[in-house]
């Protein structure tokens, strides 16, 4: 009864505005986070493919970061989501999965040009099905202002102890910001801070792997003492860096007013169009490390809505994203993204360069709230936000904040209820 | 108004207020027509001819779809509006002049829709716009606008019908006019100041919405200006001519359009029809 | 739908039963239709969503108050329910205490006799209520910036830089901050509500309180106040549903964690937090629901109290 009076409704509203649109055929939309590129997405990366693929048309239609998870699910349960699905690690994307949103991806002939560590962050657990093609991974590190070392004559620290003395002679100079972070978004206090030097005290994979099977504690001393050093950062951050924004960071580095900036590779390009000076250090670690360890963190992959109405349209896409073209464009294009395939790929950007460098030098590892530890309630990764921009604003001890994380994680995870 | 001492001192405060109601907007007007270097070393002083940039526009209108962002809006806005006024007047009316069973009962149900942000349903709603094949076009934004608003505006609208004298309704009815007429003839036009009211109260937050163009028509060339610049400022975000640029895009036209209104409004409400 | 009782106590001469029923169809259909499709419907849904319990393998099961039980008495969640609570009463406290007084006391400014350039200062000072969320929440996290400085060097003019701190960043400051901005946008509609009414006022009313001796600020007390309560209820009430639903601003400005430390948190916040999920907290449709519901109940509380408790009474009193 209701569908009828609705459909008079329905006459009378499309008369009035005649402003129904229907989505053409052969055209394939991609879902995207990844705002900041979309001019590279829309002059090079699409073209690239279209000068392949004339007859599929490509739109790439990204959603702010903070909207995407929330807008993305809401359309793929609606059934309006794009036909192209760029993906979190792990089980963000996994969960999209098991619910039959994204499609299975292991007849992609490209799939075999990626290693299984590549392929892990968009695999099932029992390691049978990959459901999306892994597209870029991520590095963490400091990137500094080259002109402003050498006015003040100093050197890339390459421990804990030189990195506290740079700041403290940056800020005995008084004309920048030594540490370049805020707060106010909470995410790079845990991402650029914690996850960033963390792994040279819990010894990256290592220590991860002993947080999954619940042999490792958050309360372990190595998580209180990386968040020590974190909470020594804060005499050499910004002014009012508690209500500092992420693209308050970003302009403050670029403007030349801020030494050292906590990185992502990513910020990269951000800092390219703003003509700053840049070089690079990884995370110096503490005084009697043998090995040092990195952040390096498959971040994005990209796959294939389950109900796409142009699945074919949209396997060739996807088949070209894991080709050795696209990995050259998008490591070049977008400096900071490093391509996940085992394509040579020549980067041309120093300081991505640089980043690069230090998988030969360290061993990588990825953030350790990504896998399996972000499944339950509280989130780890929410809780890891909290608490780092707590010990960073100096409301909470690192002793207080290992406490809380490893209470949120012992609440719905067996291995740490032992 | 006899005392002059007293009339400055309100002057004084109004002005006050106003200065704290205008300051962030002309900031922000201000700034986007400057360089960015000027931007942060001088944020308070207004551009000059060696300040004076607009680098920042020729970023948004690059971006060419911002004229028809704004068509967009105008569109699922003015629908809105049109069939809120409408359709609530005319149920307003029935419930306020017509007595029958369930009449208090069906206020009540009405009244639901004036407490529950209708945003909880979201999912539901995508559901219910994708088998209606209406994903992507302002027609789902102007049916789910008006379920939004027409409560309020029933409930304002009633206030207001209840108000007419009686006398000019049974005139009507002794001159032989159908209840049609009434409504169309002698109810509308004396509640208009009331629309007026209604409609503004109604065009603001359909105007400046940003959940629901997410949800129901964020791509396709339907966006709405807010969505378009909420889109375009992630894109541009550490770029401040662009961001100051974008925001007083969104910002100009809405007052212009909102001077030019309010004028009418006035007139509306002063004219005295309800009293 | 609706049935009809021709006649009773309402004089509508020579109707029948049949055209009387086609009258209320005809008014009230298409309202009540498009009102129970788009509003209700989906509102129901997230009712009914909130009954059941997402199993790990994905299915959903029956669990009738299960989820409200664990809201309320589990800490895991009922620790950041009652916080956000808690957040919610003062964002609404601060409303009323800040919003709605200003509000009325610009529009008894407003609506003196003889005020000049009343249309100009009513113009202006609506203004930031006609913007988006998006932009104000912005302009306002430029402006108190640390790094534009504008609040800084503004304080700086009147020799209060010590002053500056970031507000939007401190535990203690950030949820007030955040009020304030939203009082600073929505005082147009108390404003404009409340003005409307007093302009509704008979001139002869005042002209004779005058005549009484009293002053411009007494009669406004002792004879306007009092006849535009029930504006002043529904102005407070608005407010009340308003600010309960409240979430784009905080949104914009603090995230979906609406730190630091949740001490930004509302209801919205939680709710699209829990609905929606965050960065890599995935979306609870049966939890995201129950806050929903709980959201509703307390809405529908609030609005009972206002029906029964306040407009009852003040009936008395209109005009």
């Amino acid at each position: 009864m209701l569908k009828t009076g609705l459909k008079t409704m329905l006459l009378t509203a499309v008369a009035m505005t005649a402003f129904a649109g229907a989505a053409s055929a052969g055209k394939l939309t991609i879902e995207s986070w990844r705002n900041d590129d979309a001019t590279i997405w829309k002059e090079k990366i699409i073209p690239a493919f279209q000068a392949k693929h004339p007859d599929i048309t490509v739109e790439f239609t990204p959603t702010a970061p903070k909207e995407y998870n929330a807008a993305l699910n809401a359309r793929l349960e609606g059934g309006t989501a794009g036909d192209i699905i760029t993906c979190r690690p792990f089980d963000a994307s996994l969960e999209l999965f098991n619910k039959g949103h994204l499609a299975g991806l292991n007849d992609l002939p490209s799939m075999a040009g990626f290693s299984d560590v590549a392929k892990s962050a968009w695999t099932t657990d029992d390691g049978k099905t990959t459901f999306c093609v892994p597209m870029a991974s991520v590095i963490h590190g400091f990137i500094y202002n080259k002109d402003i070392f050498a006015e003040l004559k100093l050197a890339e620290p390459k421990t804990e102890e030189e990195f506290l003395a740079v700041l403290e002679a940056i800020k005995k100079d008084g004309k920048y910001v030594p540490l370049v972070l805020g707060t106010n978004d909470q995410w790079e206090a845990a991402t650029m801070g914690f996850q960033n030097i963390g792994p040279n005290y819990w010894k990256g994979e290592k220590g991860r792997k002993k947080l999954i099977d619940g042999t490792g504690k958050l309360t372990d001393p190595e998580y209180v003492n990386t968040f020590a050093a974190l909470a020594k950062w804060a005499p050499y951050m910004g002014d009012g860096y508690k209500a500092q924004t992420y693209p308050d960071s970003q302009n403050l580095f670029g403007l030349g007013k801020g030494a050292i900036y906590a990185a992502g590779s990513w910020d990269i390009s951000t800092f390219r169009g703003q003509d700053v000076p840049m070089g690079a250090f990884k995370a110096p670690p503490p005084a009697g490390s043998a090995d040092c360890y990195i952040s390096d963190h498959t971040d994005i992959g990209i796959g294939m809505n389950a109900k796409s109405a142009n699945a074919a349209d949209a396997k060739v896409f996807l088949d070209w994203i894991g080709s050795d073209e696209f990995a050259n464009i998008l490591g070049n294009a977008l400096p900071g993204f490093f391509p996940l395939s085992n394509a040579k790929v020549t980067l041309t950007d120093d300081v991505a360069q640089t980043f690069v460098s230090w998988r030969g030098e360290c061993k990588s590892t990825i953030r350790d709230s990504y896998q399996i530890l972000s499944r339950g309630t509280p989130n780890l990764e929410n809780e890891m936000w909290n608490v780092s921009a707590q010990v960073l604003n100096g409301t909470m001890t690192p002793e207080a904040a290992g406490a809380q994380l490893e209470d949120g994680l012992k609440k719905w995870y067996a291995p740490h209820q032992k | 108004m006899r005392k002059p001492a007293s009339a400055i001192a309100v002057h004084g405060i109004l002005i006050l207020y106003t200065a704290l109601a205008l300051f962030p907007i002309i900031l922000v007007i201000m700034n986007s027509f400057k360089a960015r270097k000027a931007i942060f070393g001088a944020p308070l002083a207004l551009p000059t001819p060696s300040t004076f940039s607009l680098i920042g526009y020729d970023k948004v209108f690059g971006d060419s779809s911002i004229v028809s962002y704004y068509l967009n809006s105008i569109t699922a806005t003015g629908g809105t509006i049109f069939f809120t006024l409408l359709f609530g007047a005319m149920a307003a009316w029935a419930l306020t002049e017509y007595k029958f069973r369930w009449n208090t009962l069906l206020t009540l149900f009405l009244a639901v829709g004036i407490m529950v942000p209708i945003r909880l349903g979201s999912v539901a709603i995508i559901q219910l716009i994708v088998e209606l094949n209406l994903i992507n076009t302002l027609t789902a934004l102007i049916l789910v606008y008006t379920a939004q608003n027409l409560p309020l505006s029933i409930f304002i609208l009633s206030e207001f019908i209840a108000q007419i004298p009686k006398d000019l309704r049974e005139a009507g009815r002794c001159d032989g006019l159908s209840e049609y007429s009434i409504f169309f003839y002698i109810v509308l036009p004396l509640i208009r100041p009331a629309m007026a009211t209604v409609a503004v109260f109604t065009m603001i937050p359909v105007w400046n919405d940003l959940w629901f163009p997410l949800l129901l028509a964020p791509t396709g060339g339907k966006q709405t200006i807010t969505l378009g610049i909420q889109q375009f400022l992630g894109q541009y975000i550490t770029d401040w001519n662009a961001v100051l640029s974008a925001l007083s895009t969104a910002i100009i036209p809405v007052l212009i359009l909102y001077v030019v209104f309010s004028r009418q409004l006035i007139r509306g409400l002063t004219s005295g029809a309800v009293k | 739908m609706a049935d009809a009782k021709a006649g009773a106590g309402n004089a509508i001469v020579g109707m029948g039963r049949g055209s009387y029923a086609m009258l209320l169809v005809f008014f009230l259909g298409p309202a009540v239709v498009i009102y129970t499709v788009f509003s209700i419907y989906p509102l129901l849904a997230t009712i009914f969503n909130s009954l059941y319990l997402r199993q790990p393998d994905g299915a959903y099961i029956f669990n009738g108050l299960g989820n409200f039980q664990t809201l309320l008495t589990d800490t895991t969640w009922s620790a950041p329910f009652w916080n956000a609570f808690r957040n919610n009463c003062y964002f609404f406290l601060i409303h009323m205490l800040v919003q709605n007084p200003i509000g009325l006391a610009l529009a008894a400014m407003l609506s003196l006799p003889r005020l000049r350039f009343r249309a100009t200062y009513r113009t202006l000072i609506f203004m930031p209520t006609m913007l988006s969320v998006v932009i104000i929440g912005f302009t306002w996290q430029l402006i108190l910036s640390p790094l534009w400085g504008i609040s800084k060097m503004f304080l700086n003019a009147f020799g209060l830089g010590f002053l500056f701190a970031p507000w939007l960043g401190q535990e203690s400051t950030a949820l007030i901050t955040v009020s304030l901005i939203s009082v600073w946008q929505f005082v147009g509609i108390p404003m404009i509500l409340i003005y409307t009414a007093l302009l509704a006022i008979p001139e002869e009313l005042i002209d004779a309180a005058t005549v009484d001796g009293l002053n411009q600020f007494q009669a406004f007390i002792w004879v306007k106040l009092p006849l535009i309560f029930p504006t002043i209820g529904l102005v407070s009430v608005l407010t009340f549903v308003n600010n309960f639903n409240a979430f784009d601003l905080i949104y914009a400005m603090k995230g979906a964690l609406a730190g630091p430390n949740f001490s930004a948190d509302i209801m919205g916040t939680l709710f699209y937090r829990t609905f929606f999920g965050n960065q890599l907290q995935l979306g609870d449709l049966s939890m995201g629901s129950t806050i929903a519901t709980m959201m509703f109940l307390i809405i529908l509380i609030g609005i009972m109290c206002y029906l029964f408790l306040i407009q009852r009474r003040m009936q008395r009193y209109s005009f």
